[in-house]
C-alpha cells in the first residue's frame, strides 16, 4: 500500500516535470517578446515613433536614427529573393516529386537537405568570391548590390521552398494525375493543371516560409549588399538591410545608438511575427 | 515503363504538345541549375580552399600570423556539448508530455504548438539580439560560452521538440498496451518501452540541431562572443569556427585562411547530413 502511494507519487512527480518541460517554449517566447519590446519600444518612443520607421536619414554620430531605408531594403531584397527563389525552387520541387527517376531521387534529395545544411557565412564567402565579381563584369561598379543580394537569398530560400512545395504535391492524390491523364493530358500538362493546383497552399506556405527565411538572413547578405544606408535609386545600388545593419553596427554602439539597433531587431521581429501568422493560418488551411 | 525518347519524338513531342514540351524542359532546367550551383558551390571551396589548409592552422595557440583555426574548433565542439546537455532534456521531456500524457484537444498543447512553431521562425540575428539583452546584460554573464549556449539551446529546441514527437508518435500503441497490460505504469512504459525505440528518431533531431550550432554566426557573435582562445570556463568567451571564419573576413587579410575554414565548416556539414541521413535511413528500414 505505502509503495503504492510513493509510485503514484512518482508518477505524478515526473508528470510535472514533463509539464514544466512543455512550458519551457511558451516560456521562451514570452521572454523573446518581453525583453525585445521592452528594451525597444521605449527608444522607438524616445526616437519619435514615425522619425524612426519613416525618418529616412541613419546617422548615428548626428543622432538620427530613421531606419526606413533598411525597411525598405530589407522589402526589396526579399521581393527580389522570392522572384528568383520561387520559380527555381518550385520547378524543382516538381521535378523531385513528379519527374525524378527513384535513382536519381535518391542522390537528389540529400542533395537538397544538404543546400539547407550549409551555413550562411560559408553562402557569404562563396557570393562574395563568386558572385561579386561576376557581377562588377556584368554591370559594371562594386558588384554589391540590390541583385546580388537577391540572386544569393534566392539561392538561400531554395531549399525551404523546394521541401515544403515537394512534401505539399507528394500529398495530392494521386487520383487526380491520373484523371487528367486518362482525359487525354500529357504527364507534364496533368502534373501541372491537374496536382499543381491541389497543392496550392501548400506550396504558399512554402513560400511564406521562403520569405520568413529572406528576410531574416544576416551574414550572407552583410557580406554582399553593399550595406549603404540609404534608399536605393535603381537595383544596382548597394543597399543595407534591417539584420545586416544590426550586425554591423552592435558591435561598437552604445546608449541611445545601441538602444536604436535593438529597435531595429524589434521591428524585423515584428515583420517574422507577421509572416508566422500567415503561414500558420495559411498551413491550417492547407490541412 | 514510359517510351524512350528518341530526338524524333522529342521534334513529335514539341510539335504536338508545345505547352508540354515547355514546361518539361522547365522542369528539367530548373533541377539541373539548382544542383549544379550546390555542385559549383562544392567544388570551388574544395578546389580553392584544400591548397590552403596548412598545418599551422591548427596550431594549439591563435596568433596573429598563423590565424589558427583549432581553438575555434574546440569551441564549436564545447558549445555543441553545452548546447545539447541544454536542450535535449527540455525538447524530449516537452514531446514527451505533449504524445504521452497531454489529452486530446489540450489547450496547452495547443499553445506549446504555436510557440515552437514561431521559435523556429525566429532569425537567428533577434535571437543573437534576445540572448544579448537576456544573458549577457541582464543576467551579467558578459560574452561567455555559457550566454551563447543557453541562445542557442532556445533556438533549436522546436528542432528537438519536433523531432521528438515524431518519434515518439512513430512508436506503435500496441508497445504501450503491451506495457501497461503487464502492470507496468505510465513512466516505466514511457521510460523503457517507449523512449527506447524512438531513440534513432530523437538522435536525428540531434544531428541538425548540431548542424545547426555548427553553421550559426549571427545569434553568437554578440552572446558567445569573438575571442580567438579556447575558451578556459563557462563564462569566458571563445569564438566558434562559423565566427572564426567571418571575423577573419571581417579584418580582411586572411582570405587563404577564411577559405581553409570555409572547407572544413563545408566538411563538418557535409559530415553531419550523411550522418543524418544514414540515421533515417536505419530508421525507415526498421
Amino acid at each position: 500500500m505505502k509503495r503504492g502511494n510513493q509510485l503514484n507519487f512518482r508518477e505524478f512527480a515526473m508528470q510535472i516535470v514533463f509539464l514544466a518541460t512543455a512550458c519551457v517554449s511558451i516560456l521562451a517566447v514570452i521572454l523573446i517578446c518581453v525583453f525585445l519590446f521592452a528594451n525597444g519600444i521605449p527608444t522607438m518612443r524616445e526616437i519619435g515613433f514615425v522619425n524612426f520607421l519613416f525618418g529616412t536619414t541613419w546617422a548615428p554620430n548626428q543622432n538620427l536614427y530613421g531606419i526606413f531605408p533598411m525597411i525598405i531594403a530589407s522589402i526589396i531584397v526579399t521581393a527580389g529573393a522570392i522572384l528568383i527563389g520561387v520559380p527555381a525552387g518550385l520547378l524543382c520541387a516538381i521535378f523531385l516529386a513528379r519527374f525524378c527517376p527513384p535513382r536519381l531521387y535518391k542522390i537528389l534529395k540529400p542533395a537538397a537537405e544538404l543546400l539547407a545544411g550549409i551555413p550562411s557565412i560559408v553562402y557569404g564567402f562563396f557570393g562574395l568570391m563568386v558572385i561579386v565579381p561576376l557581377m562588377q563584369n556584368l554591370v559594371g561598379g562594386g558588384g554589391k548590390n540590390i541583385i546580388t543580394a537577391s540572386l544569393m537569398l534566392g539561392i538561400m530560400i531554395l531549399p525551404t521552398i523546394i521541401n515544403v512545395a515537394e512534401a505539399s504535391i507528394r500529398a495530392v492524390p494521386q487520383s487526380y494525375y491520373e484523371g487528367s491523364l486518362a482525359l487525354g493530358a500529357t504527364h507534364e500538362r496533368s502534373v501541372f493543371s491537374a496536382t499543381l493546383p491541389a497543392a496550392k497552399s501548400g506550396i504558399l506556405a512554402g513560400i511564406i516560409l521562403g520569405v520568413g527565411r529572406a528576410i531574416g538572413e544576416t551574414m550572407a547578405v552583410v557580406m554582399i549588399a553593399g550595406n549603404q544606408p540609404i534608399l536605393p535609386e535603381s537595383i544596382l545600388s548597394g543597399v543595407r538591410t534591417l539584420t545586416a545593419n544590426i550586425v554591423l553596427e552592435m558591435g561598437y554602439a552604445t546608449d541611445l545608438h545601441r538602444e536604436a539597433l535593438i529597435a531595429c531587431g524589434v521591428v524585423l521581429f515584428v515583420f517574422i511575427l507577421l509572416i508566422n501568422l500567415c503561414f500558420s493560418a495559411l498551413k491550417r488551411r492547407a490541412e | 515503363m514510359r517510351k524512350k525518347r528518341t530526338p524524333a519524338k522529342w521534334i513529335t513531342a514539341c510539335r504536338n504538345h508545345p505547352m508540354s514540351f515547355l514546361q518539361r524542359v522547365l522542369v528539367f532546367l530548373a533541377a539541373f541549375i539548382t544542383f549544379s550551383i550546390l555542385v559549383a558551390l562544392i567544388v570551388y571551396i574544395l578546389v580553392m580552399g584544400v591548397p590552403n589548409l596548412r598545418p599551422s592552422l591548427f596550431a594549439w595557440k591563435y596568433t596573429s600570423e598563423n590565424a589558427s583555426m583549432l581553438p575555434a574548433i574546440i569551441n564549436t565542439l564545447v558549445m555543441i556539448v553545452l548546447v545539447l546537455l541544454l536542450s535535449v532534456p527540455f525538447g524530449v521531456g516537452a514531446a514527451i508530455y505533449l504524445v504521452e500524457y497531454a489529452k486530446r484537444g489540450n489547450k496547452l498543447v495547443k499553445l506549446v504548438r504555436i510557440t515552437a512553431e514561431t521559435l523556429s521562425g525566429i532569425p537567428s540575428i533577434v535571437y543573437g539580439l534576445f540572448g544579448f539583452l537576456m544573458f549577457v546584460v541582464a543576467l551579467h554573464m558578459g560574452n561567455s560560452m555559457l550566454a551563447g549556449a543557453l541562445t542557442l539551446a532556445i533556438m533549436v529546441l522546436p528542432t528537438i521538440l519536433r523531432t521528438t514527437e515524431e518519434a515518439l508518435k512513430a512508436v506503435p500503441d500496441s508497445f504501450r498496451e503491451g506495457s501497461f497490460g503487464l502492470g507496468a505504469g505510465r513512466l516505466r512504459t514511457v521510460f523503457r518501452i517507449v523512449l527506447p525505440s524512438a531513440v534513432p528518431g530523437i538522435f536525428s533531431g540531434v544531428i541538425l540541431a548540431i548542424g545547426r550550432v555548427v553553421g550559426e554566426t549571427a545569434a553568437l557573435i554578440f552572446t558567445s562572443g569573438t575571442v580567438t582562445g579556447v575558451a578556459g570556463g563557462l563564462l569566458e568567451s571563445g569564438r566558434t569556427l562559423a565566427i572564426h571564419m567571418y571575423c577573419l573576413l571581417n579584418e580582411g587579410l586572411y582570405t587563404k585562411e577564411a577559405y581553409a575554414t570555409a572547407v572544413v565548416l563545408l566538411v563538418l556539414v557535409i559530415g553531419i547530413n550523411a550522418l543524418s541521413g544514414a540515421v533515417a535511413k536505419r530508421i525507415t528500414k526498421s
